[in-house]
């Protein structure tokens, strides 16, 4: 019952008044906490009679980076095409910055930045002229946008580049120009949709570095899809889609304690015999996954010398790792993100492996 | 402010157009080169025929003509590259009015279309044509109003095709009989009645009628320069119209 009557704004005002200036700070935390700057309800895109997104409702929240995680053909890009008002909702509503997204396009698109996951360059022009283009476009003052382009040509290496035309530069170049030229402009929500993929490490690095900076400044909110573990892990809040919907919506920490602890993958000379005997003697539930077992543990550095102890069967080789956000799918659905994994050195920051043989 | 910045924002659009028009050489010299062969092959083997009407001084604002409608319709239906390419999404979600893109593009298309048209007419003195300021300044009013009403017309067009396998529909049932059905190469006053309703119907009828009898005299005019005239500004301002509709509306 109090509670109730404590979430009524009234009530909020009457406190104000009466305890004075120690609620203030409250207070601002309240506004700005529940200040959703994007909020989709029931939204459904339709493309002939295949559902891409299939009423999908969420928020977010301004100053938040929120990450869309999730398989190829989830629905992420599609969602994001109906946000930017470049795909027109079949049903539901979307609002950005408190404009509809098809009642007010205008108004959301002076709202929004946003870097394309495909290529969306003019190929045909320089890399300049691609920068000065978009700073004109989105209406920004010649002399910080001579500033913002310089910043950000030379953050990207393209400095000795821009006069060369975009078609004449390499894949990874044009990614950078890409994204050089989403930063540009300084909106209120900015839309990543892959942004750094095929970069080098250092170049992501910047990039991220830079982002930070700007969302300390500017206190700009950020919608990112990514494929990369540690860019998601860094997003206040992840929602993971999944064929169109969205299976669950969470900080990263919290995703991950619905995994457990740790999990344990082992292939052995005989799995069925293994299983039977992890079974028997650890009283653990097991997953068979190709030819590998899947275990899940909450002390997996103590578990696995009890494990090797134990079992009678031959270990061709075992592996420990802490969940990731991509076991957190693998729970949900039963299906890895993607099979393939991204590159080695990627997966040394992320795992503590241990190899094992014995013959 | 913000009339100023659409402005701004038809402007790099227009500019875009000049820039990748001026970047692509070799696309200026091929495109001229068509017109450049219709003229000189087609004009002299048409005065071999006997008719003392039809030369190369006859057909050489027909093939100004041309230039302006294959290089209007070019540039109108780069849009579907734009699309393919990805840049289209890249303008369509700036903070910019859709009138502005339209516009904007059907000036950068006329302003291409008007250089490649003002290359042709070059070759005036050659032909046997007197150019004057006044002439001159006259045929580029009525050439801008020409390409300005066919790029806004591949704009229509062009703004809803998703792939390049329309543009060959486009080239076959669209930019041929226009110009076959304009009077650019051949008169119109003695077609059969079906066929003249089509070549009624062709604003570069129009626009033909009004460079020939600028450049040739009145002795070969067709219709008046004013009926001429009120005709393509009507048609530029309903087929700029649609086409901004037609963009505030695309996906
Ligand atoms: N223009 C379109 N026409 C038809 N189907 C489409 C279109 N765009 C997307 N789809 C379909 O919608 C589904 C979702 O696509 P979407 O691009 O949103 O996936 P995604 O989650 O962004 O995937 P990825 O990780 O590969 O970028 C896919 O099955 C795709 O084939
Ligand atoms: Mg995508």
């Amino acid at each position: 019952m109090l509670l109730k009557v404590a979430i009524k704004p009234t009530y909020i005002i009457e406190r104000f008044d009466s305890c004075g200036i120690y609620l203030v700070g409250d207070i601002l935390r309240l506004i700005s906490m529940s200040n959703s700057i994007i909020r989709v309800e029931n939204l459904v895109k339709k493309f002939n009679s295949f559902e891409a997104v299939s009423d999908v409702s969420f928020e977010v929240f301004e100053g938040e980076t929120f990450g869309f995680l999730g398989p190829n053909g989830a629905g992420k890009t599609t969602t994001i095409n109906a946000l930017v008002t470049i795909a027109k909702p079949t049903s539901g509503k979307a609002y950005l910055n408190g404009f509809n997204v098809v009642e007010n396009p205008g108004d959301v698109r002076r709202s929004i930045g946003i870097v394309f996951q495909d290529p969306s360059l003019d190929e045909r022009l320089t890399a300049i002229d691609n920068l000065q283009f978009h700073g004109i476009i989105y209406n920004i003052d010649k002399q910080t946008r001579n500033k913002n382009i310089a910043t950000m040509l030379d953050m990207m290496k393209l400095t000795e580049r821009q006069n060369d035309l975009v078609r004449t530069f390499s894949g990874g170049m044009k990614r950078r120009l890409e994204i050089a030229r989403g930063l540009i402009h300084e909106p209120k929500v900015l839309f990543l949709d892959e942004p750094t993929i095929g970069l080098d490490p250092q170049t992501r690095n910047y990039i991220w570095t830079y982002i930070d900076r700007l969302k300390e400044r500017t206190g700009l909110t950020i919608f990112l899809t990514t494929h990369y573990m540690d860019e998601a892990e860094n997003c206040d809040r992840i929602a993971i889609i999944d064929e169109g919907k969205i299976i669950a919506l969470d900080t990263p920490e919290n995703l991950k304690k619905m995994v457990g602890e740790n999990i344990i993958t082992l292939k052995t000379e005989d799995n069925d015999k293994a299983k039977k005997e992890i079974q028997d003697k650890f009283g653990i539930s097991l997953k068979q996954r190709a030819d590998a077992i899947r275990l899940e543990v909450s002390d997996g550095e103590k578990f696995v010398p009890k494990l090797i102890k134990e079992t009678t069967v031959n270990i061709d080789y075992i592996s420990l790792w802490k969940p990731t956000l991509d076991d957190v799918f693998l729970k949900l659905t039963g299906r890895a993100i993607r099979e393939e994994k991204a590159d080695a050195s990627e997966q040394m920051r992320q795992r503590s492996r241990m190899w094992i043989k014995r013959r | 402010m913000n009339i100023n910045h659409n402005a701004k924002g038809a402007y790099v659009i227009w500019l875009r157009e000049l820039k990748r028009y001026w970047v692509d050489k070799p696309r200026i010299i091929s495109s001229l080169a068509q017109p450049l062969l219709f003229l000189f092959i087609l004009g002299t083997g048409l005065s071999r025929i006997g008719s003392s009407k039809l030369g190369i001084e006859f057909i050489f604002p027909g093939i100004i003509g041309m230039t302006l409608l294959f290089t209007s319709i070019f540039s109108a239906v780069s849009i579907v590259w734009d699309r393919e390419f990805g840049f289209l999404k890249e303008v369509l979600v700036a903070p910019v009015s859709r009138t502005a893109v339209a516009i904007g593009k059907a000036l950068g298309g006329a302003s291409v279309a008007m250089i490649q048209g003002t290359l042709i007419l070059l070759l005036a003195p050659f032909i046997g044509v007197v150019l004057n300021p006044i002439i001159l300044i006259k045929l580029w009013s009525f050439m801008f109003l020409i390409a300005f009403s066919i790029n806004s017309l591949g704009l229509i067009v062009a703004v809803r095709m998703k792939t390049m396998e329309g543009f060959q529909m486009v080239m076959n049932f669209f930019l041929f009989p226009m110009f076959l059905l304009s009077g650019a190469l051949f008169p119109i006053t003695s077609l059969p009645g079906w066929l003249s309703y089509l070549v009624r119907a062709n604003p570069l009828t129009y626009g033909v009628d009004l460079l020939r009898q600028t450049l040739l005299g009145p002795h070969v005019a067709v219709f008046s320069p004013y009926f001429d005239l009120g005709f393509l500004i009507c048609f530029a301002i309903i087929a700029i119209s649609v086409a901004v509709i037609m963009f505030r509306t695309t996906e």
